[in-house]
């Protein structure tokens, strides 16, 4: 059945697509937003231990649907299996309206000016694809304001010398310290390091009419049960629907982008939760489902001017495929620490995010997240046996005297790291599903390694009597970070879209979400998600002549 | 009499037989030991794996029939008896001799796994009862903060208490 037809169609309410409908909604466009998943309340923060978007053994609470949409893995092996979205090697984020942004931990960070010019900085990498992106540190910094202001971000980042130069302030003060902080903080001092409050997406106090963080357990991989976290569920898509000009359908599963005999996209094909199929037309598509669906998306959107799939001229959509490769280092306190405060991250360091003696690149490294039990099984020392006895005591002891630091280490992008279309294996929708395949690149895992050891130390410093690392196997990485797919770049022979974002062949289809980072940074990267958001939106709607672009 | 029936006729247990499940205490009793605070076993964790065998580990249910068979005949090869019936030192030879088995060892690690989630995990999926494994490692509870809204009337009637 054709719908009436729009001028945009957004496919995905995460972190970029939420913005982008808020965006062009205020500017006048009509707009539907197509979403898979289901729009969640705070009330759906069922604090369940085993079921929610971060430990998953009984399933994910905010999607995708475990047996409507598997995914293939390719191990390192090269041994394909079929997974489902809460099983390992799924790489999921999530599927509802917010996406990640939902039951995220939400750490607010902008890149640094040399994450946007790696290649520049450091050289060619062999074996890597590494370059610089398109646009600066400069041309983000309005977009990363904007982010924080309408968004909402706590914290302090005046303590850490290395942050890139910024007009204002973050719009809110930081949690006060917990337990972890309140040690971690002199030893840092103590090793010449620069500590400070982490950025969160996160209400310290009352901001945007929802209330502030009540410091509870149940935080990344939670619903916020009164609302503090702050993503685009709560912030920018209600914005867009009061324009009234945007219209939110949720659980709406796009099949393929429509392209014309001339070269440019007509709208979408997608099944709605009665799997009934729907075209909706539209003046522009905005593709902003997530590295991994995203490419999916425009590989399997195949016509005859297309054959391989849209923006897939020169085989880069799907192609490296990247995340963080997370490393770090247990502690273990000779007294009790733990004092139950959420959101438990609260200092970082970036210290080691560049200029580190022989490496490209680092990662900012922070306090972890408050831990609950389950979480703590396999967090073991080496050597000490994973059930009896003997893991009892250690469960049973450790768990209050524990911390852990860790942080995201800037990973080097492979060009065969990457997502296909399986010839083979289909979801519930008869749609081809997602095939991921590739390693980490060698330097990654080097890196990922010393940063490891700088973890260790800063923990022996702080007075823990035992320490043990967390390091990374070969093994893709891309999960809640998955970025890269279709790389921004100037030259159309080695990138998919242009430094707006627009599809470099097709010129009113738009890929808006983490799929276009050139490079992933050493942090979190849903700020920058958030701020190419906007600057990318802002071009667009300049660009926009009542019915079609200039 | 029994107040309430579920499952198979004469059986407190959903999905194992009565064999069964006494197989598995006796496992489960070795990955998580009773000492000064409960173990496995008086966690419920047992009852954990039946539960959700009939829910999300509904896919599991022939790994387990089969899972739990070959344990009990590896038991009798290895030290002549079924593995419940043998002496508790007997009993961690054979789990270590398991273990030692590139066939057997895939099951016993999915049990090491769901004992784990049982007797840490949250008790409203059926293990972890009293809260036991909370309160052995200090978690305070009930929390200061935050609110405490479980549906178990879902649970009660078989469904999935999330969908």
């Amino acid at each position: 059945m054709a719908l009436k037809p729009v001028n945009a169609v957004i496919i995905g309410a995460g972190a970029g697509g939420g913005i982008v409908a808020k965006e062009l909604a205020e500017a006048g466009l009509s707009v539907v937003l197509l979403e898979r998943g289901k729009w969640y309340s705070p009330f759906d923060c069922r604090k369940d231990d085993l079921r929610n978007q971060r430990t998953s053994p009984l399933g994910q609470a905010f999607g995708p649907d475990d047996d409507r949409s598997p995914r293939v893995a390719v191990d390192t092996q090269g041994r394909e299996h079929i997974v489902r979205a809460s099983g390992p090697g799924y790489q999921n984020n999530a599927a509802c309206v917010g996406g990640g942004t939902f039951s995220y931990g939400a750490m607010a960070w902008r890149y640094m000016e040399k994450d946007f010019r790696m290649r520049s900085t450091y050289g060619h990498v062999s074996g890597s694809t590494l370059a610089d992106w398109p646009v600066s540190y400069q041309d983000l910094e309005p977009y990363y304001e904007k982010a924080e202001w309408e968004i909402g971000v706590s914290g302090d980042v005046s303590g850490d010398p290395f942050h890139a130069p910024r007009r204002r302030p973050l719009p809110m003060p930081p949690l006060p310290p917990n337990r972890e902080y309140e040690i971690l903080y002199p030893a840092a001092k103590r090793l010449g390091l620069h500590p400070f409050d982490i950025p969160m997406l996160r209400n310290s106090v009352p901001y945007n009419g929802r209330p502030a963080c009540i410091r509870c357990r149940w935080c990344v991989g939670f619903a916020c049960e009164v609302d503090a976290k702050c993503g685009t569920h709560n912030t920018v898509i209600p914005k867009a629907v009061a324009t009234k000009n945007c219209e939110v359908r949720t659980e709406c599963v796009v099949k393929e982008i429509i392209a014309n005999e001339r070269g440019r996209v007509t709208g979408v094909v997608y099944f709605d939760a009665n799997d009934e199929l729907h075209q909706q037309d539209a003046d522009v598509v905005i593709v902003s489902c997530g590295a991994i669906e995203s490419a999916r998306l425009l590989l399997n959107s195949k016509s005859r001017l297309f054959p391989d799939g849209l923006g897939n001229r020169r085989d880069w959509v799907g192609r490296n495929l990247q995340g963080h490769t997370y490393t770090g280092a247990f502690g273990l306190m000779p007294m009790d620490i733990y004092d139950d405060l959420g959101p438990g991250a609260g200092i970082a360091l970036c210290d080691y995010n560049h200029g580190n003696p022989g490496l490209v690149g680092g990662a900012m490294l922070a306090n972890e997240f408050i831990r609950l039990p389950y979480q703590f099984v396999s967090m073991i020392p080496p050597g000490l046996p994973r059930w009896g006895k003997a893991h009892k005591d250690f469960m049973r002891n450790a768990y209050r005297r524990a911390i852990a630091v860790q942080g995201p280490t800037q990973e080097m992008p492979v060009f065969d790291s990457r997502v296909q279309v399986d010839p083979v294996v289909k979801d519930h929708w008869g749609i081809p599903v997602a095939r991921l395949s590739g390693d980490k690149h060698p330097h990654t895992i080097e890196t990922s390694t010393v940063m490891a050891g700088k973890a260790e130390a800063w923990l022996k410093e702080a007075g823990a009597v035992q320490t043990w690392k967390k390091l990374s196997g070969p093994g893709l990485s891309a999960g809640q970070h998955q970025a890269g797919t279709c790389r921004m770049g100037s030259d159309p022979a080695t990138s998919v879209v242009n430094r707006y974002c627009q599809v470099h062949d097709v010129d009113n289809l738009f890929v808006i979400d983490a799929s276009v980072h050139v490079t992933n940074g050493g942090f979190n990267p849903v700020l920058t998600i958030m701020a190419m958001a906007y600057y990318a939106s802002d071009h667009l709607v300049k660009q926009w002549k009542g019915t079609r672009f200039a | 009499m029994p107040v309430v029936a579920c499952g198979r006729r004469g059986s407190s247990w959903r999905f194992f037989t009565a064999e069964e499940a006494r197989t598995l205490e006796a496992v489960c009793g070795h990955i998580i030991p009773e000492d000064q605070d409960p173990g496995a076993v008086r966690a419920g964790v047992v009852r954990f794996m039946d539960t959700q065998l009939t829910l999300f580990y509904k896919p599991l249910q022939k790994t387990y029939r089969r899972g739990i068979a070959q344990l009990d005949q590896a038991s009798i090869d290895f030290a002549g008896k079924r593995f419940a019936d043998l002496p508790a030192a007997q009993q961690l030879a054979v789990l270590h001799h398991i273990e030692s088995n590139p066939e057997l060892r895939p099951f016993f690690d999915l049990l090491v796994a769901h004992t784990m989630q049982g007797f840490y995990g949250d008790p409203r999926h059926g293990g972890n009862r009293e809260r036991v494994s909370w309160k052995m490692v200090g978690l305070p509870y009930p929390p200061l903060r935050g609110r405490l809204r479980y549906d178990f009337a879902d649970l009660a009637k078989g469904e999935l208490p999330w969908r």
